[in-house]
């Protein structure tokens, strides 16, 4: 229940963060993607609509996904949203040997980083829910 | 109330709060981004944010190109003149052919849709002088070219072997003048003289006499001269004014321009074209204002093609690149002419028979402005240094690391030692590590609070330059400046006053180089002591 409050609080602020700072765009982070879907990426920055598609998605989409986590509700579909914004991240740039971003990153990382953790944090909890439990969803399950 | 009417009962409440057990986190979290919101909103407050609110570029003010039709002619179709002429709406079928291949190869290459999306600027190219066939006969293509913004052309363009043939023509209004520098002058005096409007190459003049009939012919013919200088269009210029106008910087005492390139191409190597030979190439016209002649052969073709090196036919660094700088810095800061101007450098890396310098100097004083700027550039190495004007309150420092120049936008970093922010530096309001102002053209991020990532992209200048959303190309806006004036009888933003002060400076520093004394102008006379 803990990890998944904690999670939860992780994605919901990184959602809110970007809806509060007019500025925020993801070009940048996918001007720099490399490994399989650098051209993907590179599609969606140079197509205004695409990229704000992107934009918004990403926006509303974690902090959505992060409020159904804290609180409790529809949590395991909450949990796989989380899992499949954050395998974007993961495979939009993988800390691969030979992969050399132009983003300073914020730790060091072979193969697995931060992100890869979080996908399969978020695995344990779509497979042991809690929030019929503590949560929302105990509202909405019959006992 | 029976024992198992209370189990239910508390039973029920517990469970209710299971369900909410939760929400008071979410309180929490609230509580916390509410806190973090009106911090970062009273740091904003603090800093130089607020005082430029306008978060989109000038608009394009359009309308103007449909009053009135214009012909244009070009003289000197090489690398830059071919620029201008597309920048006027017309690329040979082998550009759009070769930029529509490349944005369909990658599609971040956007060089097809800017040009596509250009303004029709309601122009014909007519008319067209290059002493070299092979240019000529390229300019002609992109004349008659109907892949361009607007469609097909209203007609196509003529050659003539001698720029005079070319002004004797009554149906042309303007000409742009994109030939090396020894022959600006002549052909702007001669074109204002025969009625036609003139875009100029920068550096206006080889030198400070010619810079001086230039200006006099132009103001008595009437006639519009814009000076190619297309950093006038680029807006980080206009934020970096406006900051400076406010006085944020405090005293400004020193500023310091630099030039960095590390290639054969930038230190003006250029390619002598395989078809150049007697046949094809006129040599003698193309010498025909220089001090010193040379009969057609190898160093002909060389002097050709690579003219920037030798000041029989330019000033090396001053006219090319020391002249932008100074211009953008005159846009900027309005300094015009120096006091004084005093340089030095030698020919240290390119000892390939030029006769000007690779590494070059200048100091420009300012005197009655209590204000220097150094110049200092070097043609082999890359390690871009970026532009600093310094103040005692706080240093701008424009391009730098990402070798974009101001296009690439440009930082404000509170000075720690500054009496007008000292107050905020002690709050911890300023951090005098970290930029109060920063801005970066086609990014979203014109943002005072940034993080490290952010300020990382702001100094590579990834991003495009737009306008009304769409990314444009600082040189076709100068260009239809010029034309936008022609039409409305108003002064292009290069004009002939600032472009006076452009080559006067340069002459300055040139004189400076090759007599190895300080040179003084004497605004009451006109002439440099």
């Amino acid at each position: 229940m803990i990890l998944r409050v904690l999670i939860g609080w992780h994605i919901l602020y990184e959602g809110v963060s970007k809806l509060i700072n007019p500025y925020w765009s993801s070009a940048a982070y996918l001007l720099d993607s490399k490994w399989i879907f650098s051209g993907l990426a590179k599609t969606i920055v140079s197509n205004p609509t695409l990229l704000t598609i992107s934009d918004y998605a990403n926006m509303w989409g974690l902090t959505i996904v992060g409020l159904c986590l804290l609180l409790g509700l529809f949590s395991r579909y909450a949990a796989l949203g989380g899992m499949v914004f954050i395998s974007l991240y993961y495979l939009f740039a993988p800390p691969f040997l030979g992969l050399e971003y132009a983003r300073p990153g914020e730790g060091s990382y072979i193969i697995v980083n931060k992100n890869l953790i979080e996908v399969l944090a978020l695995y344990v909890l779509y497979q042991f829910p809690t929030s019929h439990l503590v949560g929302l969803d105990r509202f909405l399950t019959k006992h | 109330m029976s024992e198992e009417s209370k189990n239910n009962t508390e039973n029920k409440r517990r469970e209710f709060l299971k369900g909410l057990a939760t929400v008071p986190v979410f309180g929490f979290f609230l509580v916390n981004l509410w806190s973090k919101i009106r911090r970062d909103a009273l740091k904003r407050k603090n800093l130089l944010t607020d005082l430029v609110q306008e978060k989109s570029p000038p608009a394009i003010i359009s309308g103007l190109s449909s009053s009135k039709h214009l012909n244009i002619g070009i003289i000197g179709y090489g690398g830059r003149g071919s620029h201008l002429v597309r920048s006027a709406g017309f690329a040979t079928k082998g550009w759009t052919d070769w930029a529509y291949k490349q944005s369909k190869e990658n599609k971040l290459h956007k060089a097809y849709a800017t040009f596509m999306s250009q303004e029709d600027l309601n122009c014909s190219l007519v008319g067209v002088c290059d002493l070299f066939d092979i240019n000529a006969e390229l300019a002609i293509d992109a004349s008659k070219n109907d892949v361009r913004p607007g469609g097909k052309p209203k007609s196509s363009a003529i050659r003539y072997r001698h720029y005079t043939e070319m002004l004797a023509r009554d149906d042309i209004d303007a000409v742009i003048v994109a030939t090396p520098d020894h022959w600006h002058s002549r052909i702007t005096i001669d074109a204002a003289k025969a009625g036609k409007h003139v875009y100029c190459e920068k550096g206006l003049t080889r030198t400070f006499q010619e810079a001086v009939d230039v200006y006099d012919t132009m103001k008595e013919t009437g006639m519009i001269l814009q000076l190619g200088h297309q950093n006038r269009q680029v807006e980080a210029n206009d934020k970096a004014k406006q900051i400076i106008d406010q006085g944020l910087l405090g005293p400004v005492n020193l500023v310091e321009l630099t030039t960095n390139r590390n290639s054969p191409w930038g230190a003006w190597v250029w390619t002598i074209h395989e078809k150049a030979n007697r046949k094809t190439l006129d040599w003698d016209t193309f010498q025909e204002p220089s001090p010193n002649k040379i009969p057609f052969g190898e160093e002909a073709l060389k002097r050709f093609f690579r003219w920037r090196c030798w000041y029989d036919y330019g000033t090396g660094l001053s006219g090319d690149l020391f002249s932008h700088d100074y211009d953008a810095l005159n846009q900027i800061m309005g300094m015009g002419i120096p006091k004084y101007a005093s340089s030095s450098g030698g020919i240290y890396f390119y000892k390939d028979g030029r006769d000007v310098p690779d590494v070059w100097h200048v100091t420009l004083e300012y005197p009655d402005m209590d204000m220097t700027v150094l110049y200092s550039a070097t043609l082999s190495s890359n390690n871009s240094r970026g532009n600093r004007i310094m103040g005692h309150d706080a240093t701008m420092v424009l391009g730098g690391q990402s070798n974009a120049g101001s296009v690439g936008g440009f930082r404000v970093i509170a000075d720690r030692e500054s009496t007008k922010y000292r107050e905020k530096i002690e709050q911890g309001i300023i951090n005098t590590k970290y930029p109060i102002y920063n801005y970066s053209p086609g990014s979203k991020q014109i943002d005072g609070v940034t993080s490290a990532t952010s300020q990382y992209f702001a100094n590579k200048g990834l991003l495009y330059s737009y306008r009304d959303g769409k990314r444009v190309d600082p040189s076709h806006l100068h260009v239809k400046d010029w034309l936008d004036a022609i039409r409305s009888g108003g002064q292009p933003k290069c004009n002939s006053e600032v472009a006076f002060e452009e080559a006067v400076t340069c002459a300055m520093a040139t004189e400076s180089y090759l007599t190895g004394r300080r040179v003084e102008w004497d605004p009451i006379n006109r002439r440099l002591i």
